[in-house]
């Protein structure tokens, strides 16, 4: 049976969707039922009963997050979508844009909608330029159509959305650093609570949401939450999840599927499976700050709960496949040195602790490393946890992963006296 | 100095910021596109477009990976070293155009026509190994796709 899409139901092959033909395919039908048939609350609620998670990576509920913006508070309100997609293995966002701005768009007025927000955000990452040139079409068309801007559709509710172009930061991703950096501060994360949902933009009510999840946001209102909740392929989870997969698999496709999908047919079935005849080794689920599976994981259902009970994160989506020829040591160096480099500086664990574990990777690496740098990489996994924001914890995912699974390589390292792959990445 | 005309597009762009220093990273951007790099001069300006201190800005410069503190070639070639790319070759791909430039990552060639930086994650993964020319993306790149893409650029 074909899969239902939701994200990537109206994409052209090579083109984005016009206008037109989002229109004629139903698009902004679930603004219009809403602004007239549904109250916000009930626009809310929808979101929550879908069961939908915040697919930016760390999953939560979505509609419990709008549901912690105080309805009395006075004074404005903010939405904020965040398109800093800069996790290392995470293409989903940038296709979803250069394929349809629309859908987005439309989720992000109900989402205004819902939560009684007058300005919304779009915060894009240097180099999603195209993206941004979408989104700038599209939101003039829909504000020419009635469908955004004053009065929309004739009614009470009027939204404005703007786009904010970033330079290019990782830590832009961190919610809280978002709210600095689209503030015109030095983006360091901020101290939580208060939560943004309290005080956040400006010091107002914020909700920050990812791409996908605001695009998501039409389908539920137009075809209800048990629909879409209906979607996905095991009953605990809930819709379609974007996958895109880069690594050693013979085609690195970005496809919509239900959530619950095993790894092993993402691989096998959409991937065409591995990259010339190359063995499955290892990969990594949901972008950089996730922990490595191993082939004993393949059958496992792609979803939050299962994931997480294997000991990873569905996080991002963004699946990296290893072959047999990588060294996992070079991988997490590698993954290592992106987070080293990437911590803002604000707080002593991350700042100090991320170059220290990269050196130790590096000296086992290169074989000079000993039997008590094992210990050493544990005991960080637990510090990094003191640091200010998810960043660090984050970064020693793979570094749990590759000791929990591939401890005997990492010693191989250590009693040998080099690599014994060589340091293989590459092709 | 920037033009009259570019400080006068600039201080609209201010206007209608929620609060001026919003439009902190696109004063930045437009400046850096006019010097070629911020210039010590354009932290000084974008300080008083903004209503900011220079060490304000400057506190702001120095956090993004694509604004420039100190002077580049006229055409910035960043690399892409994180994990996808580093599965499909981007190290290899590297020491390619390290070879061919004669630079090392953070170089710039004495004639100023190019500079080589490495980045973070360009969100290509599906098209790696990834590259980056004045902004510009390009994909699936082999070192030999790589010197006609330099050759075009030249």
């Amino acid at each position: 049976m074909e899969q239902e899409l939701v994200l990537f139901k109206h994409n052209r092959k090579h083109r984005p969707v016009t206008f037109a033909e989002y229109r004629k395919e139903g698009g902004f039908e679930a603004l219009e039922k809403a602004v007239k048939k549904m109250t916000p609350a009930e626009v809310q609620q929808a979101v929550i009963d879908s069961g939908l998670r915040g697919r930016g990576g760390a999953g939560f509920p979505t509609g419990r997050k709008w549901s912690f913006v105080p309805r009395d508070l006075p004074g404005p309100r903010w939405l904020i979508c965040n398109c800093d997609e800069m996790e290392p293995g995470t293409y989903k966002d940038r296709l979803l844009l250069e394929h349809n701005p629309y859908g987005l768009i439309e989720g992000m007025t109900l989402a205004c909608y819902a939560l009684g927000v007058r300005h919304a955000f779009i915060f894009i990452r240097k180099g999603y330029e195209k993206a941004a040139e979408n989104l700038a079409r599209g939101i003039a068309e829909a504000k020419g159509a009635g469908l955004l801007g004053e009065r929309i559709l004739g009614s009470e509710v009027s939204v404005d959305l703007d786009l904010h172009l970033s330079a290019g930061r990782y830590i832009c991703g961190e919610e809280t650093a978002l709210i600095n950096a689209l503030e015109g501060k030095r983006p360091n994360p901020r101290s939580k609570p208060p939560f943004p949902a309290v005080k956040g933009l400006w010091q107002g009510p914020t909700v920050v949401n990812n791409v996908e999840t605001l695009a998501a946001v039409p389908a539920i209102v137009a075809n209800g939450p048990a629909w879409y909740k209906g979607l996905a392929r095991i009953p605990e989870a809930a819709g379609t999840k974007l996958f895109c997969v880069s690594g050693s698999v013979a085609e690195r496709v970005c496809v919509e599927l239900p959530l619950g999908t095993p790894l092993r047919e993402i691989i096998d079935r959409y991937c065409g499976g591995m990259r010339d005849g190359k063995k499955f080794k290892a990969c990594i689920p949901g972008g950089a700050s996730t922990q490595f599976l191993t082939a004993d994981h393949l059958d496992v259902p792609m979803d939050y709960e299962t994931v997480a009970k294997v000991g990873s994160r569905l996080g991002s989506g963004g699946v990296i496949v290893f072959d047999e020829s990588h060294c996992l040591v070079a991988a997490t160096l590698n993954l290592i040195t992106f987070f080293a480099r990437e911590s803002c500086g604000w707080c002593t664990p991350c700042r100090e602790g991320l170059p220290f574990v990269k050196e130790i990777l590096q000296r086992i690496e290169a074989g000079r490393g000993e039997e008590r740098d094992i210990e050493l990489l544990r005991e960080h996994i637990k510090y990094l946890n003191y640091s200010f924001c998810a960043l660090a914890p984050g970064a020693m995912a793979p570094v749990d992963g590759l000791l929990a699974h591939f401890e005997d390589e990492v010693r191989e390292h250590i009693t040998k006296g080099c690599c014994p792959l060589a340091g293989k990445g590459g092709n | 100095m920037i033009p009259e005309e570019l400080k006068i597009e600039l201080e609209k762009q201010v206007a209608s910021a929620v609060t001026p220093r919003e439009a902190a990273v696109d004063v930045m951007k437009e400046l850096q596109a006019h010097y070629g790099w911020l210039t010590d001069d354009a932290v000084v300006e974008a300080a008083e477009l903004l209503g900011l201190s220079p060490l304000q800005v400057e506190e702001l410069a120095t956090f993004y990976e694509m604004i420039y503190r100190r002077p580049v070639g006229r055409k910035v070639i960043h690399v892409c070293d994180s994990i996808s790319c580093w599965c499909a070759g981007s190290e290899e791909l590297t020491d390619h155009l390290k070879k061919r430039l004669g630079l090392q990552l953070g170089e710039t060639s004495a004639d100023e026509e190019f500079t080589l930086l490495p980045c973070c994650c360009m969100g290509m993964c599906g098209d790696s190994p990834a590259l980056s020319i004045n902004g510009v993306p390009h994909g699936k790149l082999t070192p030999e796709a790589a010197d006609k893409l330099l050759e075009q650029a030249e």
